[in-house]
């Protein structure tokens, strides 16, 4: 299967404080790949990274094509839709404009109107509450507005940031169960970071692993669950 | 009951004035938590422009059009030129810069068209409007007229259009904007235009009462800081009731109350400010934003 994200040599930096040194990995297309890694490891940095967020360094491509010279804007356009820790909700927007402003930028045919019917598929409850103010919805109703929003663009990769932050197991467990189905249906690829290691590598095909700025270890997820340090430290038995 | 009446109408029409203004002014602080000073003086400006056209011959509508598109463009460009390269300074920097344009605006329209006052004409008829027994100025109806459309039409773009969404958006939430592929500075320098037209309705339509000369928005400016104030420096639809409240009052009180007559009413629109900020300060339509520190 071709990549669909190849990332090499990454480094990224707060200020002067580098913060990435220097990862590679890269991800099928197609596929569910997950970072995991302990907090300050680089996690949400590395997507931050990808999407120009943070002034970066090496090389980063998107479905063959270089990106690392361009701006958030473009690479949004050519269809990455990042969902940002703490979700980025428009909270004075009602739910049914913060969609619109998820279909700003795609280049994708097809109208508007149909992949909102699409995401109300998903999220059923978002439906109900379409022309609520976003800031009042739950945060478990945020989070869905959120990938709701990121998948508007049409979406060959997903890079999702902790998205069971805060939220109750039972409402992880639903917005899980459908990232799998959109990853299935619809063929977007997905690049999570998670702290909760458990449900990402029950999520994911792939996994890397962030350790301060780097990356020290990858494999499927099938054999790192069985791996001892990765369980002795990422999922407690 | 009839003087009442007129002083009200009077006052809907100045409020109008303010009510354009303060509205500039809301747009671009809710953007950018930046008060541009410079906004009557942009106003101002583009006033002057249209008194160049009109007396090269050109209709009244056209300049009319002529003046707010290139006043959208102006306010583009001072945004892009002036403004973007503080984006990132201490709020004072950017305050001290509009000050800048403010003196800067002030002092070439004075040396292109100097300080004598000049006839602005009024686009409506002479005539005095009569219903039943009260009579209305035709100008004071037009005006309300204009701003009202006006006010209709920045409703329907913000609301209905997917560029005002993104404008929206990118005001509220500029990173999420970014990730939704909004170019975020573009938004702003739109705003900019936008604010600049609506300071040009005000500025024409202020110009046939107050008559033209390069000071003539200064007090205005201090209306529609009034009005921006009361109705809450957050909310669009606060300005204009703020607009609209600041204008009835000035002339009510300037009719009713004799010692402050038409000499002291700009104390009236301060003295409105101060027990805003006392009572309420984050306006009647205004959130109170809390803050982490």
């Amino acid at each position: 299967m071709p990549a669909i994200l190849e990332v090499e040599a990454l480094e990224a930096f707060y200020g002067r404080t580098k913060a990435l040194h220097g990862v590679s990995f890269a991800m099928d297309e197609g596929g569910i790949t997950t970072v995991l890694g302990a907090n300050g490891a680089g996690k949400t940095t590395t997507l931050r990274a990808i999407c120009a967020m943070i002034r970066r360094s090496g090389s980063i491509r998107f479905a063959g094509q270089r990106i690392e010279g361009r701006g958030t804007e473009d690479i949004v356009k050519l269809g990455i839709a990042h969902v940002p820790e703490g979700r980025g909700t428009f909270v004075d927007l009602t739910v049914e404009e913060n969609l619109r402003v998820g279909a700003w930028a795609r280049r994708a045919g097809g109208s508007v109107a149909e992949d909102m019917t699409r995401v109300f598929g998903y999220f059923p409850i978002l439906a109900e509450r379409r022309r609520q103010v976003a800031g009042t919805l739950s945060g478990g109703e945020q989070q869905m507005l959120a990938v709701s929003r990121a998948l508007m663009l049409r979406p060959r990769l997903l890079l999702l940031d902790e998205p069971s932050l805060g939220l109750a197991p039972l409402i992880v467990r639903e917005i899980f169960r459908i990232l799998r189905a959109i990853n299935r249906e619809a063929g977007v690829s997905i690049l999570l970071v998670e702290q909760n290691a458990s449900l990402a590598l029950d999520l994911a095909d792939h996994v890397f692993l962030l350790e301060t700025g780097r990356m020290v270890l990858s494999g499927t997820s099938d054999v790192l669950k069985r791996d001892d340090a990765i369980r002795r430290s990422y999922l407690g038995y | 009951m009839d003087v009442f009446l007129q002083q009200v109408l009077s006052g809907l029409a100045t409020g109008g004035i303010y009510a354009s203004l303060a509205l500039a002014l809301v747009m671009i602080y809710q953007a950018t938590d930046v008060v541009n000073f410079a906004q009557g003086e942009m106003a101002m400006f583009a006033t002057y422009l249209a008194w160049s056209m009109l007396n090269a011959g050109m209709s009244y509508w056209l300049t009319f059009v002529a003046t707010l598109a290139i006043a959208f463009v102006a306010g583009v460009a001072i945004q892009r030129i002036i403004i973007r390269p503080v984006e990132t300074a201490p709020i004072l920097t950017i305050v001290i810069v509009t000050l800048g344009l403010l003196v800067i605006l002030n002092s070439v329209a004075g040396w292109i068209w100097t300080y004598l006052q000049k006839p602005f004409p009024s686009p409506f008829p002479r005539e005095p409007i009569r219903i039943g027994g009260i009579v209305f100025g035709a100008h004071d109806v037009g005006e309300i007229a204009v701003t009202l459309v006006m006010l209709a039409l920045l409703f329907a773009f913000f609301r209905f259009t997917p560029l005002g969404l993104a404008m929206r958006a990118a005001a509220q939430n500029p990173v999420s904007s970014r990730l939704a592929g909004i170019r975020v500075g573009w938004m702003l320098a739109l705003g900019w235009g936008l604010a600049a037209v609506f300071g040009a309705v005000a500025g024409l339509m202020v110009a046939p009462v107050l008559t033209l000369d390069p000071n003539m928005m200064g007090g205005i400016q201090i209306y529609a800081f009034a009005a921006a104030t009361l109705g809450g420096f957050g909310s669009p639809v606060g300005a204009v009731v703020g607009g609209f409240i600041v204008g009835i009052t000035e002339n009510l009180v300037g009719t009713y109350v004799s010692f402050i007559g038409t000499e002291l009413k700009l104390t009236v629109a301060l003295a409105m400010i101060i027990v805003v900020l006392l009572v309420r300060p984050a306006g009647l339509f205004g959130r109170t934003v809390v803050r982490r520190v």
